[in-house]
């Protein structure tokens, strides 16, 4: 296979708290390809988001390695990493607070081009801003409005402007349409969509729902209290989900349909359990249907079981 | 077989009054709920479902919110027109209300058995000793699921879904006809959204509470719901019951919409079909259908004439497609 765009190894985020660690990120291995999205699924507090924003450098790791494109992201001096900003942004979840509420929209999506001086000359700028505002599908029209003046769905307009105008290769998606109406919510999945087809970007895309992430990603790892527990492409993954809370958490979607098989199903009990010096072995096994005393192996991996197919479970593989 | 009517509804209009506008946020709604019975409310942000909830239960804020015309009846009462008193003797124990955020609805410097306690001492004091209010608490707790040992804990120390089964337990407290809730499993994560549902569906059989179930999620409706109505605008656009909504052929346009955003897991499509544009603004409605500027199927009629009400057995639609099937 070629090289990947995005790897991590071992990549861990703990947070100090005063009753002790809190491992948000331990010790995640993913890759993405070129022109791939990755899929990041888990509920709030897997450390998904964390995640998200250690592989960009925005709160710095704990230990481990960001490969990005062979390089080692996490160990660029401040200089070179403002070179590498360029190549990989960021989209949030609530457009309303990542959007500076003082600024208007073309001040917004002109500042990326300003601070890494891409362009040079008002109109030039100007030129690019009108560019991008139809790219997102902003009427031109809204070019002297401020955020606050617009909807949910035309200020992730915005805010995915803003992500696309230093020309980034990869973008970090972190619930950009949690906050938005589903007929909203389709609008922009297709924009992003259409823009990874036309610019061949690079997704990761961070997200609680499960329907989302089926339709937009290639590879889909599942998180659960700061591990991944497994990952494999997309279809492979709802076909043959083996990992246990994999399982559980495809059972839990409620679907739009009423027949009777998708209607009664098994809901798994209990709630997650604190990420603060969490216990060795598998962070999943006090709520586990399957739970053995085998789950407490410290050495608990994702294993390829089948090609492509990773599962870090005790009864997968073993 | 012909059940009680609980909830009846009819002609709602509600707008509120803001410095620069009037909003009409419900605009001509007709509804009704049978005992024991589980309807959906489905629509976007802006659709008037809360709006609707607030005014079944006479929380409308005052002076802003006004109901401009139509009847409200709940279990034999005109709660547009009841004086405050009657109303407050009516929440809790007639109708309860669950709202989407439960951290919002708890009084943090309360432990959560007190807050239980409080509605049953509103309305019970004459018929309960203080004893048996105490075990009603802790029945009401083990039903939801809570240990009732926690009943003397604080809200921040509940996780959110155990704080959301805490307000369903207030709700539930008094045995009220109704349940009204408003989003209430948006703010949880999936399996524990599962979680409570299923709750809340078993408590519903047990205590034979009629439910009215506002959400934008149409899963949620599928799995709790006997009937759905699909609101756009302030206006039911369609409602029936659930086989009629999710396996029926003819739909509103907006329903075939929504049903098309949602991402299918059972499906493999590259693309959406999103409804194309956005609500309108309830200061401004359209004329005509409101549906109208976004609708794939838009006539001329559709522009100017409001469409009526066609039902066809448990099946009504509010669209001019369906007109000439009636003139037939």
């Amino acid at each position: 296979m070629s090289q990947p765009l995005i790897e991590t190894k071992d990549l861990c985020k703990y947070f100090k708290t005063p009753k002790g660690l809190l491992h948000a990120v331990d010790g995640v291995n993913l890759t993405i390809q070129k022109g791939e999205t990755l899929g990041v699924v888990g509920e709030s507090g897997c450390g998904k988001s964390t995640l998200g924003r250690v592989i960009l450098r925005l709160i710095p790791h704990t230990s481990g390695q960001v490969m990005y494109d062979g390089k080692d992201f996490l160990a660029l001096s401040k200089r070179e990493m403002n070179v590498m900003r360029r190549k990989a942004q960021i989209i949030f979840q609530d457009p309303s607070s990542s959007l500076n509420p003082r600024m208007t929209v073309s001040e917004i999506i002109a500042e990326p081009i300003r601070v890494n001086h891409i362009l040079h000359g008002s109109k030039e700028i100007e030129k690019r801003v009108k560019e991008l505002m139809e790219t997102v599908g902003l009427a031109y029209r809204f070019v002297n409005t401020y955020p606050h003046e617009l909807d949910g769905g035309r200020r992730q307009r915005i805010g995915i402007a803003r992500a696309l105008a230093v020309n980034p290769e990869f973008i970090v998606c972190d619930e950009p349409v949690s906050a938005l109406d589903v007929s909203i919510q389709a609008q922009i999945l297709n924009l992003l969509m259409d823009l990874q087809d036309e610019m061949g970007l690079t997704y990761m895309f961070i997200t609680h729902n499960l329907s989302v992430v089926k339709h937009i990603s290639d590879e889909i790892a599942v998180m659960y209290l700061g591990q991944c527990v497994e990952k494999t492409s997309s279809d492979e993954l709802f076909e043959n989900p083996m990992h246990p809370y994999t399982q559980a958490l495809l059972e839990a979607i409620p679907l739009a349909t009423i027949e009777e098989k998708y209607r009664e199903r098994n809901i798994i009990r209990g709630e997650v359990v604190s990420p603060v010096n969490p216990k060795p072995g598998c962070r999943f096994a006090p709520r586990c249907p399957y739970a053995t005393d085998a789950c407490g192996d410290p050495n608990l991996n994702l294993k390829e079981v089948t090609p492509g197919h990773w599962v870090a479970c005790t009864r997968c593989g073993g | 077989m012909e059940k009680k009517k609980l909830l009846e509804i009819r002609n709602l209009h509600v707008q509120y009054k803001t410095d620069e506008a009037i909003v009409h946020a419900v605009n001509g709604v007709d509804l009704c709920v049978d005992e024991g019975e589980t309807l959906g409310l489905v629509g976007e942000t802006g659709a008037g479902k809360t709006t609707t909830a607030l005014t079944i239960m006479g929380l409308l804020p005052e002076r802003v919110g006004q109901v401009t015309e139509g009847e409200l009846y709940l279990n034999g009462v005109d709660v547009i027109h009841a004086p405050e008193g009657q109303l407050k003797m009516m929440r809790g124990a007639t109708a309860s209300m669950i709202f989407q955020d439960p951290m919002t609805s708890l009084n943090p410097v309360i432990p959560v058995g007190d807050q239980i306690l409080e509605v049953l001492e509103l309305h019970k004091k004459d018929k309960m000793s203080h004893s048996e209010m105490e075990a009603r608490v802790d029945q009401i707790l083990e039903m939801v699921g809570i240990p009732a040992a926690r009943k003397t804990e604080y809200p921040h120390q509940f996780s959110g879904g155990m704080k959301q089964r805490v307000v369903i337990a207030i709700a539930l407290a008094c045995e009220p006809l109704l349940l009204l809730a408003d989003e209430p499993t948006t703010a949880l994560d999936v399996t524990i959204q599962a979680q409570v549902l299923e709750m809340m569906r078993t408590l519903k059989k047990e205590l034979n509470t009629a439910m009215v179930l506002i959400t934008h999620d149409l899963g949620v409706v599928a799995r709790i719901c006997d009937r759905v109505g699909i609101m756009y605008a302030g206006e039911v656009v369609e409602i029936g019951t659930v086989e009629d909504i999710y396996t029926g052929e003819k739909h509103h346009p907006y329903t075939t919409g929504l049903f098309g955003a949602i991402p299918d897991l059972t499906k493999k499509t590259r693309r959406l079909n999103p409804i194309d544009g956005l609500m309108p603004d309830p200061t401004r409605l359209p004329s005509g259908c409101k549906f109208h500027d976004r609708c794939p199927h838009c006539m001329e009629i559709c522009k100017t004439a409001p469409p009526q009400d066609i039902t066809e057995g448990s099946h009504t639609i509010k669209c001019h497609l369906y007109d000439k099937e009636v003139q037939k």
